[in-house]
């Protein structure tokens, strides 16, 4: 069953198009990868589905037309983005951040199984659960913001860079989390990812993007090692 | 020595004035991160619109409870048709929108009432009681007591609500409340729709004492931001207190430092504040704005 599906999507910021007919489907509890340059439009094929980026084409997610929609409306489907440069909520806390993400939700029991959940998820939040967003770490904030989209409890998470500007070592265990994370809720997943190898363990499929286009889609196996792959890395 | 009481007793009373309105810049504050530099402008409106159902033949509580909702309604609809426009830009665009504001309001208060003085009845009977040989109005004490009140609840609300969450949470960061489902744009109205509310309960508290003018709240505003920037732009607590304190040392300087006298107290609440974010810039109860890069 396909969860997600873009047809020929476009989209523009002003007079500027930076989308030109993205096409992509998300199985139900798949994993999809987006790769390519930057500038090839990867995050702004995100901002197409959670509404906030003027868009043309389609969208449908879950059985329905979603282009047109606002963010919150996206996200009451049952989409969460973690967006690039992860979005925490700066002044408010740890706990607080995880129960604005679980706004929607009306089983206040399984909330806070779910908050324990996600400390588990990322144990070094749990020193941390009454410390204001802002004053963690980079690592620590990517954390929470997978952690804040876990709790609205979605059926697509869309996670963008989740290994932006984090050391190695710490993008690889936000990475395992995360892997983990799908393993254990099934929630289905389109990843925006600049590193190969992390992208790779995370996607079943992914697509490649180069100026605003599809290029190129296939498995992981196929297109680990490609030449395309390391062009649209390398923005050749 | 039943002097200084008298002073002090009168202090508490005039600084529960400016608390009303601080609480009411503090919500606005909290739910959308701007101050509202018009909120004394719109209390007196409230204070108007109760005034004229007062005139119709209308019980006095009633008339509130009706300017209060409709504050409620125009508080929603200024942000959702003025402030709208400026939110996704330059705070200081919108502040700068808020002083327009407050110009526009007491305009139209002017146009439609004048600007005699009008008597506003007052909810609280005029007797007076004594306290530790000070007379205290049974009016002022129970403005104080009402401030107390809605400083209570107003800290409950943020801290222990689902919806104080929330408007705390759009006030962060709207563009990133969003993808958590939070409806942007209602919460911004509710949040200053309960501004509006406060302030009419805060235009409808002082009426009485300083008679209903348009320009009743211009003075009150000024200590409210005082009060505000002293106590924490983020604490309920933090903006009465410092507004008491405010009331209080305006008072005791006014009579006991001659040189300073009633012309100069207003200088006195900025010398403090001065003195004060020099030493905690975030205010007496104020949490840190802490931002990494």
């Amino acid at each position: 069953m396909t969860l997600l599906e873009l047809t020929v999507v476009t989209a523009s910021y002003g007079p500027l198009q930076v989308l030109d007919g993205v096409s992509l489907s998300v199985p139900e509890g798949g994993s999809v990868g987006i790769l390519g340059a930057n500038g090839a439009g990867k995050t702004t094929t995100l901002r197409a589905i959670s509404g906030t980026v003027r868009t043309g084409g389609r969208i449908r997610f879950d059985g329905r037309d979603i282009r047109g929609l606002r963010p919150d409306q996206v996200a009451a489907l049952g989409i969460a983005h973690v967006p690039e440069g992860r979005g925490t909520l700066g002044q408010l806390s740890v706990r607080e951040n995880l129960l604005v993400g679980a706004y929607l939700r009306k089983d206040r029991k399984a909330v806070a199984g779910d908050i324990d959940y996600c400390l588990d998820l990322f144990p070094q939040l749990q020193d941390r659960v009454g410390s204001r967003a802002a004053a963690l770490s980079g690592g620590e904030q990517q954390m929470l913001a997978v952690g804040r989209a876990f709790m609205a409890k979605p059926k697509l998470l869309l996670l963008d860079e989740a290994s932006l500007g984090l050391a190695p070592s710490t993008a690889k265990a936000v990475y395992e989390a995360i892997r983990r994370l799908r393993l254990e809720s099934g929630i289905a997943m389109l990843v925006v990812e600049q590193n190969a190898n992390l992208a790779f363990s995370l996607v079943d499929t992914a697509t490649v993007l180069e100026t605003g286009r599809n290029v190129l889609t296939g498995s992981s196996a196929e297109l680990k090692g490609m030449d395309e792959i390391r062009r649209a890395y390398l923005g050749g | 020595m039943g002097t200084f009481i008298q002073l002090v007793v009168d202090g508490l009373a005039t600084g529960s004035i400016y608390a009303a309105l601080a609480l009411a810049i503090v919500l606005v504050n909290q739910a959308t991160g701007l101050i509202n530099f018009a909120q004394g402008g719109m209390a007196v409106l409230s204070a108007y619109i109760a005034y004229v159902f007062v005139q119709l033949g209308l019980p006095l509580l009633l008339a509130i409870i009706i300017s209060v909702v409709l504050s409620f309604l125009f508080g929603a609809l200024v942000e959702r048709f003025l402030l709208r426009r400026f939110e996704r830009g330059d705070p200081d665009t919108a502040v700068v929108v808020t002083i327009g504001l407050l110009t526009l309001v007491t305009g139209i208060s002017a146009v439609l009432w004048g600007y005699n003085n009008l008597a506003f009845p007052s909810l609280f009977p005029l007797t007076s009681v004594e306290i530790l040989g000070a007379v205290v109005s049974v009016r002022s004490l129970a403005t104080a007591v009402t401030i107390v009140v809605i400083m209570v609840v107003l800290q409950l609300l943020f801290l222990r609500t689902k919806l104080g969450l929330a408007l705390r949470a759009v006030a962060d960061n709207p563009a990133s409340a969003a993808f958590s489902g939070l409806p942007v744009g209602r919460l911004l109205m509710v949040g200053w729709g309960l501004a509006a509310t406060l302030g009419a309960i805060a235009g409808v508290l002082v009426a009485p004492q300083l008679t209903l003018t348009p320009g009743m709240l211009d003075t009150a505003l000024v200590y409210a931001l005082a009060a505000v920037i002293l106590g924490g732009l983020s604490s309920p607590i933090g903006c009465v207190v410092a507004a008491s304190a405010i009331g209080v040392l305006e008072n005791l300087v006014a009579v006991y430092i001659p040189l300073i006298g009633h012309d100069l107290k207003i200088a006195v609440p900025f010398a403090l504040i001065f003195v004060i974010l020099i030493i905690r810039p975030q205010g007496l109860f104020g949490r840190k704005v802490v931002v990494r890069v």
